[in-house]
Formats: C-alpha cells, sequence, structure tokens
C-alpha cells in the first residue's frame, strides 16, 4: 500500500514537473511587447516600484531573459521555495492574496459539497430501485438539466427570481452593507443569506451527474448476484436494500467523492465573479483578465496539483474502500 | 418500458459486450430454427438493432428532434431570417433637443473684401485701438490700418499704402520721396501742405483719404484704400442661400448712418430699408416690386446644426420672448412646422431646445410582430442573432469534438495496442494535459489577445484550436482502454496472422470498433464544449461582436438594468443553450444504451 502511494506520488510529481513546463511555455510564448507595456503600466501605480526595479524582479522570479529551459529551472526553483513573486493586479505577494480568499471559497465548496452528496446520493438510489418509474424519469430528467445548464444563465436567473422579483436576497456580495454593525447571530444570518443563492447555483449545476453515477452504480449492484441470493433467502427489502445493496453502491461513489476533495479548494470561478464573492475563483478570473502573469502562474500550477491529487486520493481511497482491490 | 419488447426476443445479451451482442443475434436466430423463413425475416443487420433500440428510447428521441430543429433553426433559419447577422435597427424619438441658441451680439463683427485677409491680430488691435481712441493701428505683419469711425458701432477700416515718406513741409513747398510708384499731383501737394499747416493728421483729395503720419522730424504720407468694416449688426437672410458680402454690408451700413437715405446700390440692384427700433429691415427692389430681403439686428440666432436654416420668423420670435423674458414660445422650425419652444437662458445666451424627432438605436425594443423577440442593446434583432449564433456554437461544437477525435484516437490507438513503453510514454501525455486547466488558460490567453487587438475571427480559430488540443484525453483514454481488450481477441490473431501493417490493424480493425464508444463520448462532448464556448463568450473571451454566440447575447444582462428589465434578450439564448446541451446528452444517453444494452438492465 504504502510502496503504492509513493510510486504514484512520484508519479504526480513527475507529471506536475512537465505541466508546469507547458503552462510556462505558454506564458513565455505571450509577447514580451505585452509583459513590458503591463509592467510599465504597473509602474505607473501608486507606491509600486519603478518598471526597471518591475523588470529586475520579473527576471529574477520568472527568468524571462533565459531561454526557456533556463528560465523554467529558476522559476521552478522559486516556486518550490514557495516564491511565486508579487501580483500585477493586486499589491503583495501572491501566496498572502492567496491564503486571504482561498477558505471562502472552500467553505462555499464544501457547503455546496455536502449538500449535493445527501441530495444526490439518495435521489439515485430511489430512481434505480423504482426503474422506469415516474420518479425515474423525473431524476433522470433533473440530473440531465443540471448538467446541461450553463452556470451563468442558472445564476442569472436565480437572481432574477429570488433578488429582482421575490427580494428574498442581495444581488450579490458576500456580506451586507452593516455587516459591522450586527450581532454574532445576525452576522451569521447575513452570511447565510448571501451564500443561498451561490451554493444553490453550484448544488444544482454540479448535483447531476453524481445523481446519474449513483443510479448506474445502484442498478448495476441491484443486478449483481448476491443481491438475488439475498432477496432468495427471505430478506425484507430495505434489508437487502440498505445493508446488501447500497454498501455496495457505495464503493465508487466514496472512490469518486474522495478524488472530489481537493476540487472544492480550486474556487468556482463563474459563481464567484457572479455574485461577486471574494474567492480564489473571482480573484484569478480578475488576475487573469488583467494579465496577471505570476498569479496566472501560480493559479494554473495550484489547478494542476489539484486535479492530480484528486485521483491520487481516488485510486488511495478505491484501495481502501474495496478489500476485493489488492495493489502491488 | 422501453425494454420489454426487446426482451422477448430469444436474445441473451446480459454478459456480453454490445460488439459480440451482434454476432450472437445471429447466431441464436439460426439456432432455434435452421434457415426458416420466419426466423430470417427476424434478422436484423447490427446497424438496424442499435436503431431500433435507439427509436425506443423516448428521451433520445426528444433529444434528436430537439437538435435536429435546432441545425434548421441555426442553419436555415439565418436564411430565411429577412435580417442580417449584424444589421442594426434604428427607430425615431421624440425628445428635448437643442435647437438654436441666441444671444444679443457686443462684440465686432468683420466683413472684409474677399482678396484680403484681416487676420486675428489685426482684429484684436483694432479693439485695442477704439479703446485708446486711436486712429491707426497695426497687424502682425506691419501692415498699417486706419479707422474711420462713422458711429459708435459701425467703423470703416482701411489699409494704409504709404505714397511719401521722408516728407517734410518747407514753407509752401513739400520734400518728400515718392514710394510704391506713386505719383503727386501738384493740387495733392497743394493740399496736404495746407492740411499740414493746420496740424490735421488726415485729408480727403478726390474722393480719396490720405493719412500723414509724423516720424520724427518727417512724416509719411499714406493712402487710405478701404479694405473692411467692424460693426455689431448681424445679417440674417429671409432665404436660406443668401450671402451677404463686403460691399453690401459697407453700402448698407453706410446707408443706414446717413441722415435721410432709405436706398442703396449695391452690384446695380437697388435696396431699400426701414429702421425699426435698432434693427433695419432690408427689401430689395426690382422691377416687380419690393420684397423682402434681409434684416440687419443685434441679436444673434446660431442653429445647433450647422446646415441648418432658421427663418426670420423664428429670430423674431425669440428675441421677442427674450425680451419678455418668456420662458416659452411657438413658431416654426427649420420644416416649417409649428412647435413649442423653451428657452434655458445660460449666462448671456438664451438655449432653445425643442421636442426633435431623431433616428436613434431601436436598443432592447420588446418582442413585436417585426421582431419576434426584440432587438439587443445593438439595435440588432435578437432571433436573427440567436440563429447566427447557434451557427457559430454548433459549428465551434463539431470542429472541436473533430481536432478532440483525431488526436484522442490517434494517440489512444497506438498507446493501446503497442503498450509498453510506448503505453506509458502516451499515457503520460495524456495525464499531463489532462491536468492543464482549459478555462483558465483560454481565459489569459483570451485577455493578451483582448490587448493584441485580435481579429473576431481569428479569435474564433484560436478558440477551436485551443479547445481541440486540451480536449482530447478524455477520448484517447476511452480509445486505448477499448483497445486494450480488444487486441487479445481472435480477429486480431486472424489479423496478425494476414500479416498486416500495424497501422492497417489499429486504424482498419480496431478503431471502427471503437466507434459505438466514441459516437456516444463525441455526443456528449458536444454538449460539453457547447457550455465551454458559451461561457467564455458569456465572459466576453471567446466569440466576439460582430460575431453572434449564445453566450455573448446573453452577456448584456450583466447589466443589472437588462436583468430587471428586458428578459427577452437573455432568457431565450439561456434557453437555447439549455436545450441544445440536453438534447446532444439525452441522444448520447440514448446511443449508449442503443449500443450497450447491458447498462440499462
Amino acid at each position: 500500500m504504502w510502496k503504492f502511494i509513493i510510486k504514484r506520488l512520484l508519479l504526480s510529481v513527475f507529471i506536475l514537473f512537465f505541466v508546469a513546463l507547458i503552462i510556462y511555455t505558454i506564458m513565455r510564448f505571450i509577447p514580451t511587447s505585452y509583459v513590458d507595456s503591463m509592467a510599465r503600466e504597473m509602474s505607473q501605480k501608486q507606491g509600486a516600484l519603478s518598471y526597471q526595479e518591475l523588470k529586475q524582479q520579473l527576471n529574477s522570479v520568472y527568468g524571462l531573459d533565459d531561454p526557456i529551459l533556463i528560465g523554467y529551472f529558476k522559476w521552478l526553483s522559486n516556486a518550490v521555495r514557495g516564491k511565486f513573486g508579487d501580483t500585477w493586479y493586486y499589491t503583495g505577494k501572491v501566496t498572502a492574496k492567496f491564503a486571504d480568499v482561498i477558505w471562502n471559497s472552500f467553505f462555499l465548496g464544501a457547503v455546496a459539497f455536502i449538500l449535493e452528496v445527501l441530495i444526490a446520493i439518495p435521489l439515485g438510489i430511489l430512481s434505480a430501485r423504482k426503474q422506469y418509474s415516474k420518479t425515474d424519469y423525473a431524476v433522470t430528467v433533473v440530473a440531465l438539466i443540471g448538467i446541461s445548464l450553463p452556470t451563468f444563465f442558472f445564476a442569472t436567473l436565480l437572481k432574477l427570481v429570488f433578488s429582482v422579483k421575490l427580494g428574498w436576497f442581495e444581488l450579490y456580495g458576500s456580506v451586507g452593507k452593516f455587516y459591522n454593525q450586527l450581532s454574532t447571530w445576525g452576522k451569521f444570518l447575513d452570511i447565510a443569506s448571501h451564500n443561498v443563492m451561490p451554493i444553490m447555483t453550484l448544488v444544482i449545476v454540479n448535483i447531476g451527474s453524481l445523481m446519474r453515477y449513483t443510479r448506474t452504480n445502484m442498478l448495476e449492484v441491484l443486478n449483481a448476484d448476491y443481491i438475488r441470493t439475498a432477496r432468495a433467502k427471505g430478506l425484507s427489502e430495505s434489508k437487502v436494500i440498505n445493508k446488501h445493496a447500497f454498501r455496495n453502491t457505495l464503493i465508487p461513489i466514496v472512490t469518486i467523492l474522495g478524488g472530489t476533495i481537493p476540487s472544492l479548494f480550486s474556487g468556482a470561478m463563474i459563481t464567484e465573479t457572479l455574485f461577486q464573492i471574494e474567492g480564489i475563483g473571482r480573484i484569478s478570473y480578475d488576475a487573469m483578465v488583467h494579465g496577471d502573469i505570476p498569479f496566472t502562474m501560480f493559479y494554473l500550477t495550484f489547478l494542476a496539483m489539484l486535479t492530480l491529487l484528486g485521483t491520487l486520493i481516488a485510486d488511495i481511497m478505491y484501495a481502501i474502500v474495496d478489500p476485493r482491490v489488492r495493489i502491488s | 418500458m422501453a425494454n420489454n419488447e426487446y426482451e422477448n426476443k430469444p436474445l441473451n445479451t446480459d454478459d456480453i459486450d454490445s460488439k459480440r451482442v451482434i454476432r450472437e443475434d445471429f447466431v441464436s436466430e439460426d439456432r432455434s430454427d435452421a434457415l426458416d423463413d420466419e426466423a430470417r425475416i427476424k434478422v436484423l443487420s447490427p446497424t438496424m438493432l442499435v436503431m431500433k433500440r435507439f427509436f425506443r428510447n423516448k428521451l433520445a428521441i426528444a433529444g434528436l428532434i430537439i437538435i435536429a430543429s435546432m441545425f434548421l433553426f441555426a442553419f436555415v433559419g439565418g436564411l430565411i431570417s429577412p435580417y442580417g447577422e449584424d444589421q442594426r435597427f434604428y427607430t425615431t424619438e421624440e425628445m428635448m433637443k437643442d435647437f438654436a441658441s441666441g444671444s444679443f451680439n457686443k462684440e465686432y463683427k468683420f466683413d472684409y473684401k474677399s482678396d484680403i485677409t484681416f487676420s486675428s491680430t489685426a482684429r484684436a488691435n483694432f479693439v485695442l485701438a477704439l479703446n485708446k481712441k486711436e486712429t491707426t493701428f497695426i497687424d502682425g505683419n506691419h501692415l498699417s490700418y486706419f479707422i474711420d469711425s462713422v458711429t459708435e458701432n459701425f467703423h470703416k477700416i482701411s489699409e494704409l499704402v504709404p505714397v511719401a515718406e521722408n516728407v517734410m513741409r518747407v514753407g509752401d513747398d513739400l520734400v518728400f520721396t515718392a514710394v510704391n510708384g506713386y505719383e503727386i499731383t501738384d493740387e495733392l501737394k497743394d493740399a496736404i501742405v495746407s492740411t499740414m499747416k493746420e496740424s490735421k493728421t488726415q485729408l480727403s483729395f478726390e474722393g480719396k483719404t490720405y493719412v500723414i503720419k509724423a516720424q520724427g522730424r518727417t512724416s509719411t504720407i499714406s493712402v487710405a484704400s478701404d479694405i473692411a468694416i467692424a460693426s455689431k449688426l448681424v445679417y440674417d437672410a429671409y432665404e436660406q442661400d443668401t450671402v451677404f458680402d463686403y460691399n453690401f454690408k459697407l453700402f448698407a451700413e453706410t446707408a443706414f448712418n446717413t441722415e435721410g437715405a432709405d436706398t442703396f446700390t449695391v452690384n446695380d440692384v437697388t435696396y431699400r430699408f426701414e429702421k425699426d427700433g435698432d434693427e433695419f429691415k432690408i427689401y430689395k427692389v426690382d422691377e416687380n416690386g419690393e420684397k423682402e430681403y434681409a434684416k440687419a439686428t443685434n441679436f444673434i440666432v446660431s442653429p445647433s446644426m450647422q446646415d441648418m436654416f432658421l427663418s426670420i420668423e423664428f429670430k423674431e420670435a425669440l428675441k421677442e420672448s427674450v425680451l419678455a423674458k418668456q420662458e416659452k414660445f411657438i413658431s416654426i422650425d427649420d420644416k416649417n412646422e409649428e412647435t413649442e419652444f423653451k428657452i434655458y437662458p445660460k449666462d448671456n445666451e438664451y438655449l432653445v431646445k425643442n421636442m426633435q424627432v431623431t433616428r436613434v438605436l431601436k436598443s432592447y425594443s420588446p418582442p413585436s410582430s417585426i421582431h419576434w423577440l426584440g432587438t439587443d442593446r445593438n439595435g440588432m434583432d435578437i432571433l436573427t442573432r440567436l440563429m447566427y449564433g447557434g451557427r457559430v456554437s454548433l459549428i465551434i461544437g463539431f470542429i472541436v469534438i473533430a481536432i478532440e477525435i483525431v488526436i484522442g484516437v490517434i494517440l489512444g490507438g497506438i498507446a493501446g495496442y503497442f503498450s509498453g513503453w510506448v503505453d506509458n510514454l502516451i499515457m503520460r501525455i495524456v495525464d499531463i494535459f489532462n491536468c492543464i486547466p482549459v478555462i483558465p488558460l483560454i481565459i489569459i490567453l483570451g485577455s493578451v489577445m483582448d490587448k493584441k487587438k485580435v481579429h473576431p475571427t481569428d479569435r474564433i480559430l484560436w478558440l477551436m484550436v485551443i479547445m481541440g488540443i486540451l480536449g482530447w484525453p478524455g477520448i484517447a483514454r476511452m480509445v486505448r482502454g477499448q483497445i486494450l481488450s480488444l487486441r487479445e481477441q481472435e480477429f486480431m490473431i486472424a489479423a496478425e496472422a494476414t500479416g498486416l501493417t500495424a497501422t492497417r490493424r489499429i486504424f482498419r480493425h480496431l478503431v471502427p470498433n471503437v466507434i459505438p464508444q466514441l459516437i456516444v463520448l463525441a455526443t456528449m462532448g458536444l454538449g460539453s464544449i457547447i457550455l465551454t464556448e458559451s461561457t467564455l463568450s458569456f465572459l466576453g473571451i471567446g466569440v466576439k461582436f460582430p460575431y453572434a454566440s449564445w453566450g455573448n447575447i446573453i452577456n448584456d444582462v450583466t447589466d443589472i438594468h437588462v436583468l430587471k428589465n428586458y428578459w427577452f434578450v437573455w432568457i431565450p439564448a439561456g434557453f437555447l443553450i439549455l436545450i441544445t446541451v440536453m438534447g446532444f446528452n439525452f441522444i448520447g444517453d440514448g446511443l449508449r444504451d442503443a449500443f450497450d444494452p447491458k447498462m440499462k438492465r
């Protein structure tokens, strides 16, 4: 087991090395005139370094003057030590800005994730048990609508219904205007009410695939021989479902859920941007739109790391949850 | 439901994969009753079997209908629609707009002969000289001018041309040097001498004015020739093409200031005028009688647009209202229609506004019989934009999926077939590409393209290339997985035994067996590509104006005003994205079930 994990970790590091190389190369292909003009624009900000100093700093962190490979190793050696340089669009270090906002994204993602699991798995199992019933069709159609809904469209619809027409929630922002004057309970309610629509968006848009995945797996399990045996033994239907079918359905589900956990940190770019929540998704969207290359480099590498971590966790979970799986 | 009929067939397809199902069909049918005609009729080709299963699925049919109608809507609709993709519509709107402005003239208006220029320095120096009560002044080119003030508000300006320099009077005689080839007759000389004796500085002789200017002990004598007039009167014409030249104004003003005169003649045309307060009304006199020709007044009215002609009736009405301190008045506008004007005093100016009909972009007009879904911010027909946007979205989807399939099949096929280090290498490449975040990468490249002002057409190409190059790993993985198991089957041993090349074996024997799964994956992939594209276009990074895309049509909604008031701008586009992606998903689902009935059971 440990051997497997270490082997996979080493492989991940190897892959990450090349992913970062590709990202770095793409960034280097951005015309230098663009980098120059960005640096010039930046140096005109108040309290910013002079153009020369900025260029120098960029070169030292990103190795822009060196050939791509050497520059990459320069950047890599800095990145490994956590030095990603200063952001261009915000102030201060890239990592400091990241640390400021990452937990906002995580909490938003985590709540949505828990809700998704709580809704999708029971519904998926229900629709599998009543295959081809009206419930099944309803669940399938709802799941497919969720998968097919563009996030921005659904978020806007929610805004129209709940903010404009009903006036229940504010259009955007993560806290209200008078947040600081509220009591602790009031603060909690304020944050909660601001997060209803973003969470609703995330849940509806992401719930479909989990629901369908649960249904497919449950169907497969229900057709398995051991379920037939359990029924033949004369077990009650609830026992068959809860004890025999459900547990076996959980194996693949837990595996992919484990794999999704790292992506909770990646931030919901569209949702956060539309609801103006200070999360990593929105922060990096703004940074990218304004050509903040240091921040973008960091964010892209971070996302690649999360993807790798996700597959790694999924693989390990698979081995842990299903004792039949033996890994050498 | 859908499967019940199928289950009645003497087929057992539960535990074998889709490809073999089809073979089994023949075998089992044959086994039941060899070559019996009835049994033979039941035999269906593999394709027919899949189609039969597919068309039993209601959702799949719904998806097929959606996608078919979407193609009709996007590709045929664009041809039928009477409007163009970026055709703007205009509407007329009534709004208070500047019509004219009036003010009492306090500045001198200068008119001069057409063949000279009277520079702004000269004008400024003229005013200075007037204030200092001097009669001569110079301009920037050191030309001297002489002012003949007829009245306080009317001055004739003459250019002084020296005729004699170094002039000294010796008794009754004159010593001088003639310049500029001017001949000074004895009579003129006598006149000058007598003028100098009286210590005067100017004299008239034979209709010309001479100016004597002392320069130390000697003097210079210049002849003055009229070149300009300065007056505070402005001339309004009764007809648009009337032009008042220097000569006209010179004679007119001279006549105004001549006691008892009421006519003057310029260029053989006689004019008669009437004094009315501080204004003069001028009539043109010819053999047919008199005709209103012009009006000289101290009230300037200038139109808000350069080529607009304001009638004297309007100007008079405005002046009267200003003098009476009224806020509005009724008069005729430039099209001779009676309208109400409002006066807005500002400093010494009186701004006149009226309700005017103007051509404006037909922005956000609600659905009507002309524009079934209304118009957007740029005054374009939304229905037509949706049709063209559908084209862009569908074309992008198909091209991207084609790129993905080509790369994915080639790399996946090679990896699956060769296994070993080739497989390992290709799969690591797949892992690497799988880790590159697509949307963030396109956003940053999009912002660079924004700065570099890349043409919208090139942007679409780039978008497709980037999405295609980054999207293939999923397909490669699936192809490899399938081929890994297919490779071990008997037909491949046969293929190898016949001595076919590896390329042929991969792409003629293995890959065709993956086509069912490929079609399913591609159909589902189309949906997600359209989603990604519309998201990028919504963010303003994908397809750009003037090209339409469902995403960038919705982009208008980022304006809260649109969100609150104009549902027809964004709801239809969002709905189209939703049902198109859903249609592809339905079809993909249906196809998967049709190809592989095991999954449904």
